[in-house]
């Protein structure tokens, strides 16, 4: 019942924190004395990267590694797997084009050869090459075990992006929260929008990632059917005399 | 592990030796791409480029995805992989094999297409022989990704559109890293930084491999 009830909260919640994110964003926050404007694109854009990068990849690398651990082997987690990493090309997809339409005005350029940038769009390559080879493979088995080991070698991009700002001179600026030691860079207003913003990014990663799911439960359960039938249609005409 | 990686890269350089492949096809190869890469440049350009290490490397990393390709097809011959696992060899240490035997013919492509670089690009040659330590190390690690990707793609019939997509991102660091440094040792910077990269990179794939490789070949 509780789960139920979690469960057709999670949709409405998503939907109406997202909506306070662009309120507060829009509306309630000032604008920056430097960036004008332009700040409000940072309520979105660390909060989409938050999710494609940690959360959704990091949820796919979590699977696969436990997938490929003979004693957690299961189909749940390939499942759990391959629907986080489709969650996690849209949120790279939306990553790079929020960072885009930031950098334009900002750097006077749509794209800037920058080692997070360049990183990120890498990553995004990786996520696009695993649903590649889900899509190649035909036998279950082989395809959840070529996968899972992809998504693992993919994820050594991860560590590389988020270093990227400190081992490399990038345009790209450093930590947006916190600094090095941990002292907060924003206050006031601002500083709950963001957080507002990770908590209803985190959320819709949530949601989405339980009705992709679903949805690959209700395939395979399709699929078996389809192939039941079949099976039993074949014998019935062996049985014919 | 270090006995059957000596025993499958000794068959693997056999193979090769003998069919000549590299020879007469992937050299080749290599040296119409690098000529092209200075067509596509323009005459003017060409001669004087700074360009030369990042050509280089594109074309070492489309030798590195035929020379995999032609590994994972010496492979797909009938019985190859059931002779493999009726042996019951260590697959780390096949896949350290694999890798050995991608390395060398690598270098060699590589030590050929670096003189053409010199010739052709007129790439510094002091700078180019500087380069050469990392640019091997650099190969090795392209191997190393090589040898895993080749196996996650599969001898399927999509391998071989498979193969490209899966490991061009992961090359992609090789790439930058190997040509960062190669411009660093023709006097555009620090050349250890970027080393450092690949070496790292090899190390990974390495490790990588002798853990997954098994889990690839499992079926």
């Amino acid at each position: 019942m509780t789960k139920t009830l979690l469960a057709r909260l999670l949709g409405p919640l998503t939907l109406a924190l997202l909506a306070l994110t662009f309120g507060l964003g829009l509306w309630v926050t000032p604008p920056d004395q430097v960036q004008g404007n332009l700040v409000r694109l940072v309520y979105v854009h660390p909060a989409l990267a938050w999710v494609a990068l940690y959360v959704s990849f990091g949820t796919a690398t979590i699977a696969s590694v436990l997938y490929l651990w003979r004693r957690t082997r299961s189909a749940t987690l390939d499942r759990i797997g391959a629907c986080a990493m489709e969650v996690s090309v849209v949120f790279i997809a939306l990553t790079l084009i929020t960072g885009s339409l930031w950098g334009r005005p900002t750097w006077g350029v749509w794209w800037a050869w920058d080692a997070r940038l360049t990183s990120t769009a890498i990553l995004g390559v990786f996520a696009l090459a695993y649903l590649a080879l889900r899509r190649a493979l035909d036998d279950d088995e082989t395809r959840a075990r070529r996968s899972a080991v992809f998504a693992i070698i993919a994820a050594i991009n991860v560590p590389i992006i988020h270093f990227s700002v400190l081992w490399w001179k990038t345009l790209h600026q450093g930590a947006t929260v916190f600094t090095a030691n941990r002292t907060l860079l924003i206050h006031g207003s601002q500083a709950w929008t963001l957080l507002v913003s990770f908590v209803a990014f985190t959320l819709s990663f949530v949601w989405l990632l339980r009705a992709r799911y679903r949805l690959e439960v209700t395939r395979d359960q399709s699929r078996q059917r389809d192939f039941n039938e079949a099976l039993a249609q074949r014998r019935r005409e062996g049985a014919r005399p | 592990m270090i006995r059957v990686a000596l025993l499958v890269a000794a068959k693997d350089l056999r193979v090769e030796l003998r069919s000549r492949v590299l020879l007469w096809q992937v050299v080749p190869f290599g040296a119409m791409a690098l000529l092209l890469s200075g067509l596509a440049l323009g005459p003017a350009r060409a001669g004087h480029s700074g360009a030369a290490p990042g050509l280089f490397f594109l074309v070492m990393l489309f030798v590195t995805l035929l020379t995999v390709a032609r590994s994972r097809a010496i492979d797909a011959r009938a019985g190859t992989r059931d002779s493999i696992a009726t042996l019951g060899l260590d697959p780390g240490g096949v896949f350290l094999g694999k890798t050995v035997a991608l390395t060398v013919e690598l270098w060699v492509t590589g030590a050929l297409l670096l003189a053409g670089t010199v010739v052709v690009l007129h790439a510094n040659l002091a700078g180019t022989l500087a380069a050469s330590g990392n640019v091997a190390v650099t190969l090795a690690a392209l191997a190393a990704a090589g040898v895993l990707h080749g196996a996650l793609s599969g001898p399927g019939d999509g391998s071989a559109t498979l193969l490209p997509l899966l490991s061009l991102p992961a090359f992609a660091p090789l790439l930058i890293a190997g040509e960062r440094a190669y411009s660093a040792a023709l006097g555009h910077g620090a050349l250890w930084a970027w080393g450092t990269i690949s070496l790292v990179a090899l190390v990974a794939y390495l490790a990588l491999g002798i853990l997954l490789y098994g889990v690839l070949d499992e079926s």
